[in-house]
């Protein structure tokens, strides 16, 4: 990064046109701290971190997509065509060990290091220099990660849920370290949930009340406080597995006394959790969304903040709708059938606020307009067969089928992706100080909502069927609808590379965005100059004399 | 203290505290299935037979599956498949341990009771399951399993399926105190 530059005409400075050669120029006036890799490595500057933690996002979502095309191509057609068995398992294994941990949970931890301390009137993050350590230990995770397949034995192919005895007794020899890299990223996480607690409960602008806040700062710390809850138990249960292996302990091993089923719980008592934190900060993006290009103010902002903190207290008390197959009393199947009814209810407040925001606003659709409305609808879709799942007798011929690939991918995709590339759109403008560019993003827009539906609705159908998922050959009935998967999926895969082009164009150049780069934006963030100066909110605004603008 | 030190010391001990939360929940697990019977286990010690009768207006059928697993040379059979039992009424059912290698081995059987519900009112008085044992190279032997079903056995419930899983155990043969022999001899297999 960060090439040496020829010298500059001092009026080009104030429109620079790169990040890199704006933040070379800030640099060099403000502290003349290091030049080259060493200034990146080192950086302990919240946007400078935030872009890192989105570039290295975006890395990962092209690497594990690439995998997810191996996956596709594989299933265009029943019989083995292309890979063996075994390298199939390990591409649908790494897919979502990367998506989840690699592409997913990064990109929304540089979304709030970028936006949080602009939308509470902060400076920086609270520790600047443990933000730079948190984005550090990612790259050397997922290099880690990586690097498993070129080990002996390959890649994990036990599933991104990892199921003990499975992935302890029957791995491969590079579950060591695929354990050490979840670690890693683990550590990763927490301590930037840690930052996040801390720069939100204490660096808020005078004045600027709990429920001042944007709903992005809102469902973030909610998600910090997830991050906090079950991040330490993902690093129990790994460590139970590396005992297991290495050093003969039996937590998981029923030949020495230990209970398989007990992983599973252990796992979705996180895992459930985990997939709000995938979600929960997409609901923040969103609800600046709307309101921005409805040119209204959010519809029942109290009840969002209440929905969101709703959703995480039950998001504690589902996780065994993940197991109605492992054979349960039926007090606990209808117990866990009915709570994870309940978290529809929340989720459904949220939906309905969103919808009674755009009701009689005057909206335009720009790009992140666009984003963001698809995600309303298809999120919804995924809350629906997230329902069908959730009924105990219906899931016992759903479960391990495509039907729950179809569900989590309509939440996934459409959802949490869907949400951070519209937060990416919306704050485009701020960070590079030009507006993206409409018409490309319009294609990408387009392309990806019917690459997404081409590729993710035929799933509910083969799952229906009985289509089996994490299998690499398949029975003729499925052929049809497994065809037109692939085909979507490659176009999907393909209109994220306008998504590269619509981003380099934006850094490069294009118009100039003013400091309210939306018509109908509200938050803080507005205030700045675009793009953002690498130092914002060195004295802080007093929100003291400011109209509620809530409520 | 600041304010931001003071959060983050809090929100490290919450982590702390969670993940050995973590750890505690395997022996809180433990105890709660042992109250409850829900993952299945039957109790590991001979139980005494109990006198309370037979109920001759039930039928219940109890499955036997066996398995064998990663590492052990062996297989293991049952004589019966399927049975139909009054509640109350002792059974003896015969299984057979093959060692299909040359040499010898120690291997357990892990017994599951499925529905779960029914690990409670399942007594075993004799099981071959309670202890390790050891088998020579080509030998077939021959072990019983005695059990009875309670008579409270909840009405909902009609079959019982039994799973034992074999696993390795590894070598105890320079262990002086050696577990005791119950079960008769077989054959060569
Ligand atoms: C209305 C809300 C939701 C309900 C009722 C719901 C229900 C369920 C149920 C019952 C399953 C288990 C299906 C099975 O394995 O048989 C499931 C799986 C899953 N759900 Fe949801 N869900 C909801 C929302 C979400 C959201 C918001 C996300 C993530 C952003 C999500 C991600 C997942 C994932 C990743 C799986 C599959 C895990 C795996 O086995 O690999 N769900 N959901
Ligand atoms: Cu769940």
């Amino acid at each position: 990064m960060a090439p040496k530059l020829p010298p500059q005409h001092p009026l080009e400075h104030s429109t620079a046109t790169t990040a890199g050669q704006a933040h070379e120029h800030d640099d060099h006036h403000h502290y003349g701290g290091p030049g080259g890799i060493k200034r990146w490595l080192l950086t302990t500057n919240h946007k400078e971190i935030g872009s890192l933690y989105l570039i290295f996002s975006l890395s990962m979502f092209f690497i594990g997509g690439i995998f997810a095309l191996v996956v596709r191509a594989e299933l265009f057609q029943p019989g083995l065509q292309l890979v063996q068995p075994e390298f199939f398992n390990q591409m649908t294994t790494m897919h979502g060990l990367i998506m989840v941990f690699g592409a997913v949970m990064p990109a929304f931890v540089g979304l709030a290091n970028w936006m949080i301390p602009l939308q509470v009137g902060a400076p920086d993050m609270a520790l600047p220099r443990l933000n730079n350590f948190s984005f550090w230990l990612l790259p050397v995770a997922f290099g880690l990660l990586l690097s498993t397949l070129f080990m002996p034995g390959g890649a994990p192919n036990f599933g991104w849920t990892f199921y003990a005895p499975l992935s302890t007794d029957y791995g491969p020899p590079s579950t060591t370290f695929f354990i050490f890299s979840l670690h890693i990223a683990g550590i990763s996480s927490i301590l930037g949930a840690i930052n996040i607690i801390a720069t939100i409960l204490n660096m808020r602008a005078p004045g600027m009340r709990m429920m001042d806040m944007p709903l992005f700062v809102w469902t973030w710390l909610i998600t910090a406080f997830l991050l906090i809850a079950v991040m330490p138990v993902l690093a129990g249960v790994i460590t139970m597995m590396l005992m297991d292996i290495n050093f003969g302990t039996s937590f998981f091993d029923a030949g020495g006394g230990g209970d398989p089923v007990l992983f599973q719980h252990l796992f979705w008592f996180f895992g459930h959790p985990e997939v709000y934190i995938m979600i929960l900060p997409a609901f923040g993006i969103v609800s600046a969304i709307v309101p921005t290009f409805a040119r209204k103010p959010l519809f029942g902002y109290a009840s969002m903040v209440y929905a969101t903190a709703s959703i995480a207290i039950l998001s504690f008390l589902v996780w065994v709708h993940h197991m109605f197959v492992v054979g349960l009393p039926l007090a606990a199947e209808l117990f866990f059938m009915y709570t994870t009814m309940l978290i529809a209810v929340p989720t459904g407040v949220k939906v309905f606020n969103w919808v009674t925001t755009l009701f009689r606003g005057s909206i335009t659709f720009e790009t992140p307009m666009l984003f963001s409305l698809a995600f309303i609808v298809m999120f919804t879709i995924g809350g629906f067969s997230g329902l069908m799942l959730a009924i105990v007798p219906a899931d016992f011929q759903y479960h391990d089928t495509y039907f729950v690939v179809a569900h989590f991918h309509y939440v996934l995709v459409p959802g949490a992706i869907f949400a951070i590339i519209a937060g990416v759109y919306y704050w485009l403008p701020k960070w590079t100080g030009h507006y993206p560019d409409e018409r490309l993003g319009r294609w990408h827009f387009w392309l990806s909502v019917i690459g997404v539906n081409l590729t993710f609705f035929p799933m509910h159908f083969s799952g229906l069927a009985g289509m089996p998922r994490r299998i690499p050959d398949y029975a003729l009935q499925f052929a049809d609808f497994n065809m037109v998967s692939s085909l979507g999926g490659f176009l999907f895969g393909a209109s994220q590379l306008l998504f590269v082009a619509v981003l380099i164009k934006c850094v490069r150049g294009g118009e100039k965005a003013p400091a309210k780069a939306w018509e109908g934006a509200e938050d803080l963030e507005w205030s700045v100059p675009s793009p953002a100066p690498l130092h914002t909110f060195e004295t802080p605004p007093d929100m003291t004399s400011q109209a509620p603008q809530r409520h | 203290m600041t304010p931001v030190q003071r959060t983050v010391t809090r929100t490290v001990a919450a982590l702390i505290g969670m993940y050995f939360f973590a750890f505690a929940l395997v022996p809180l697990y433990d105890v709660f299935c042992q109250v409850t019977g829900l993952n299945g286990k039957a109790a590991n010690q001979p139980r005494a037979m109990s006198n309370e009768g037979v109920d001759t207006s039930r039928y219940v059928t109890v499955q036997f599956i066996t398995r064998s697993s990663k590492g052990l040379p062996w297989e293991l059979d049952v004589m019966t498949r399927q049975l139909r039992v009054h509640p109350g009424q002792p059974t003896e059912v015969e299984f057979a341990f093959t060692n299909k290698s040359d040499s010898a081995s120690w291997g357990r059987t892990v017994p599951s009771v499925t529905p779960s519900e029914a690990s409670l009112h399942m007594r075993k008085l004799t099981c071959f399951c309670f202890q390790e044992q050891r088998i020579e190279g080509g030998q077939r032997v021959a072990m019983p399993l005695v059990f009875q079903l309670t008579r409270d056995l909840p009405s909902e419930i009609n079959t019982v399926t039994l799973v034992y899983t074999l696993y390795p155990v590894e070598n105890k043969d320079n262990v002086s105190q050696q577990v005791q022999r119950t079960w008769r001899e077989g054959g060569d297999a």
